[in-house]
């Protein structure tokens, strides 16, 4: 793809405070000049656009495209595959999945880049089990203003701080420009899924802490508004002999571009305190209370939101946000704490999803953390939102847990070394291979993380 | 940077010793807004805003000094102020000079009261615009009046000199659409400060207090224009619609 600057106002998933920069789309070549040639206003690596705030923009400076790096190469025996970083996870799966490979993690949409995936540190329904992306990163290529790097997870010193630094690191140490990825082998394209309902929170979260050992995938659907009741669904890749015949040759893929697409003006306050409740009625309605091995299609388990381009825009121009933190394993009772809050408060709020996280990958910015996850959107909008995020985000700290950075929109940043106390690592990787501060985003300075 | 709430964490405040600059800057810092630039003519007041500002948990304040006569110097006091700052993700303009009956035959205060409210602002804020633009985002308030909507006879010298300032904001918010920059013109209704002691009280009359709610509340819808009280604006459309022959007898 041709380099074409463009002037672009970019914002995240969210649609907020969108910011000014150079759009540039150059090859990995390319990237060391551009590097040198940046001044302070800095560079960041943007993919897909999914993170929720201001991670992939850099206000008054260059924002990489990196949409064009999307060679991906075959799957060879041991399932491992070289991709290029601006590669969706769609168009990796789409090439791997006819061949019996699938994706070792996989985020609730499969419109992200493996480059995203990486920065991110991004976790599917499998992290109590298998942990986060990077945990299947085999070897990746980092283009930083002080060189090309080829690393590692396993290597020693400099070499494995710059991977560790990078899976999480919000794409602070450098661009991603192609990564070694450890694909999972599947005999079909199919899920076996057990779905039971709950009443309330502590009895999906006993449930889970009881059975998620035995699923490969797992994670419940909880309505905040009512007192919690849930809907949990887990499951684990059908094999041949779970599945009628025809679906054990060649794999169903699904459309290239969604069927429905949110139209382009949405008028504020459509996702209002009326219309969300009654889609969580209807969702956890809809949910059987008790069900053992239904086939579903990974499209359908994985991916629901795919089926709606541009979903986002449904919440209107003033936007939205996710609110994800993650709270040790003993610290559970902060989730009921947060959904008593924001329904005390009257904040309207999808169906939030709840999980358990397995061990920590090593990253130090990397989000997932042994405990419990909950992640919730809500609209901008109703009175008193701001307050109750700030509140808590003051109950997650001190209950030793954090908040997702690539969800982030809004953290105050002082809070920051509290959940991340291992930030000073990454900016001694930053200092050592950006010594200029070249590498910047919007996320960084409002939080002041290098 | 700006949140997705549009709160700021640094804001330039032109005029900042006002009674009603005070109160926004105050709520602002009780959000997420540590860094405060604090422009105005008084030293003595200028001292005091930045130690209310302190107080209120500010972590870095500083001041800048200026006439709002002195037209010339608006490029100067701006720069100044967004160098103190770093980057600046909030400009809040609260300049102007209130007239009375007492100024309308003299041409010297109407000079100052036009340059004051009108001239120096929109210099000063084409100045901001330019600076928010190379940073590539930010947002600008502008401090306008009810009083703008509908020129009254008690005030128009003041009044009129806030129309003009009003339509710049607007037309500056318009110039600015897909630059990242955002306008926001507030028009609060009469606010009982230091400049209106001793004029009887008025309807749609306020308080600094309240304006600043709506100011941070503003911020998050990101609204072009702004009432405070809310309910004015629809005042103000029937305001608009009296003849003036039944306007002129309107008390107040």
């Amino acid at each position: 793809m041709p380099d074409a600057p463009a002037q672009a106002l970019l914002s995240g998933w969210g649609r907020t405070a969108a910011t000014r920069a150079l759009v540039r789309t150059p090859s990995a070549a390319e990237l060391g000049h551009l590097f040198s040639e940046a001044d302070g206003r800095g560079v960041i690596a943007r993919g897909l656009g999914r993170s929720y705030g201001d991670a992939a923009q850099c206000a008054g400076g260059t924002v990489v495209d990196t949409r064009g790096l999307d060679r991906v190469g075959e799957v060879d025996r041991s399932g491992e595959v070289e991709v290029a970083a601006g590669t969706s996870l769609d168009a990796l799966l789409r090439r791997a999945l006819p061949a019996g490979w699938f994706l070792p993690v996989t985020p609730g949409t499969r419109q992200v880049s493996v480059g995203g995936a990486i920065a991110a540190d991004v976790h599917g329904k499998n992290h109590h089990a298998e942990g986060s992306f990077s945990r299947h990163v085999t070897a990746m290529t980092i283009a930083t203003p002080t060189g090309e790097h080829r690393v590692t997870p396993a290597e020693d010193g400099d070499d494995g701080k710059l991977f560790w630094a990078t899976a999480g690191g919000m794409g602070l140490t450098g661009i991603v420009t192609s990564a070694r990825v450890r694909m999972l082998a599947v005999e079909t394209d199919r899920v076996l899924v057990d779905t039971h309902r709950y009443p309330d929170v502590d009895s999906v979260m006993a449930a889970m802490d009881e059975g998620d050992a035995r699923y490969r995938y797992s994670v419940a659907w909880v309505d905040c508004s009512r007192s919690g009741r849930a809907v949990l669904t887990r499951g684990d890749h059908a094999r041949s002999a779970d599945v009628s015949p025809k679906c054990q040759h060649g794999a169903q893929l699904p459309r290239e571009r969604p069927v429905l697409r949110a139209p382009g003006h949405v008028p504020g306050g459509l996702l209002n305190r009326l219309s969300i409740a009654a889609f969580n009625e209807a969702w956890y309605r809809r949910a059987p209370a008790h069900r053992e091995a239904e086939v579903q299609s990974i499209w359908r388990f994985f991916h629901p939101l795919d089926g709606v381009a541009d979903w986002n825009r449904l919440y209107g121009p003033g936007g939205f946000l996710q609110y994800q933190f993650a709270v040790p394993p003993e610290r559970g009772d902060v989730v009921g704490a947060a959904m008593g809050e924001l329904s005390r408060r009257r904040i309207p709020s999808f169906l939030a999803v709840l999980k358990r996280f397995g061990p920590a990958a090593k990253g130090p910015l990397s989000f997932p953390m042994p405990g419990w996850t909950l992640a919730l959107d809500v609209p901008i909008g109703p009175d008193g939102l701001a307050e109750c995020l700030d509140h808590l985000d003051e109950l997650v700290a001190a209950a030793g847990g954090r908040v997702y950075l690539a969800k982030d929109s809004r953290l105050r940043p002082d809070l920051l070394t509290t959940m991340y106390p291992r930030l000073v690592e990454l900016q001694e990787v930053c200092r050592r291979v950006d010594p200029a501060g070249v590498l910047r985003s919007d996320l960084s300075r409002r939080l002041g993380l290098r | 940077m700006l949140d997705a709430f549009g709160q700021p964490q640094s804001a330039v405040v032109l005029g900042g010793t006002s009674d009603l600059a005070g109160a926004i800057v105050d709520a602002l810092v009780r959000r997420h807004c540590k860094t405060v630039v604090l422009a105005g003519r008084d030293e003595a007041r200028l001292a005091s805003a930045s130690r209310a500002a302190g107080d209120a948990g500010a972590d870095h304040v500083a001041t800048v000094r200026f006439d709002a006569l002195d037209v010339a110097d608006a490029t100067r006091a701006v720069d100044e102020c967004f160098d103190a700052a770093g980057p600046v993700d909030l400009v809040l303009l609260a300049v102007g000079v209130l007239s009375s009956e007492r100024d309308e035959l003299d041409a010297a205060r109407t000079a100052d009261v036009v340059t004051a409210t009108y001239s120096w602002p929109a210099v000063a804020l084409t100045r901001a615009a330019s600076r928010l633009r190379e940073q590539g985002y930010g947002r600008i308030v502008v401090l306008s009046s009810v009083a703008a909507v509908r020129v009254r006879r008690q005030n128009f010298v003041y009044a009129s000199a806030k129309a003009g300032l009003d339509a710049f904001a607007i037309g500056l918010s318009e110039a600015l659409r897909g630059s990242g920059v955002v306008v926001q013109v507030v028009r609060p209704g009469r606010v009982p400060t230091k400049m209106t002691a001793g004029l009887p009280k008025a309807p749609l009359s306020t308080t600094p207090e309240a304006v600043a709610r709506v100011v941070v509340d503003g911020l998050e819808s990101g609204a072009q224009v702004v009432w405070a009280p809310p309910l004015a604006r629809w005042a103000l459309l029937v305001a608009r619609a009296v003849p003036q022959a039944i306007w002129r007898r309107l008390p107040g």
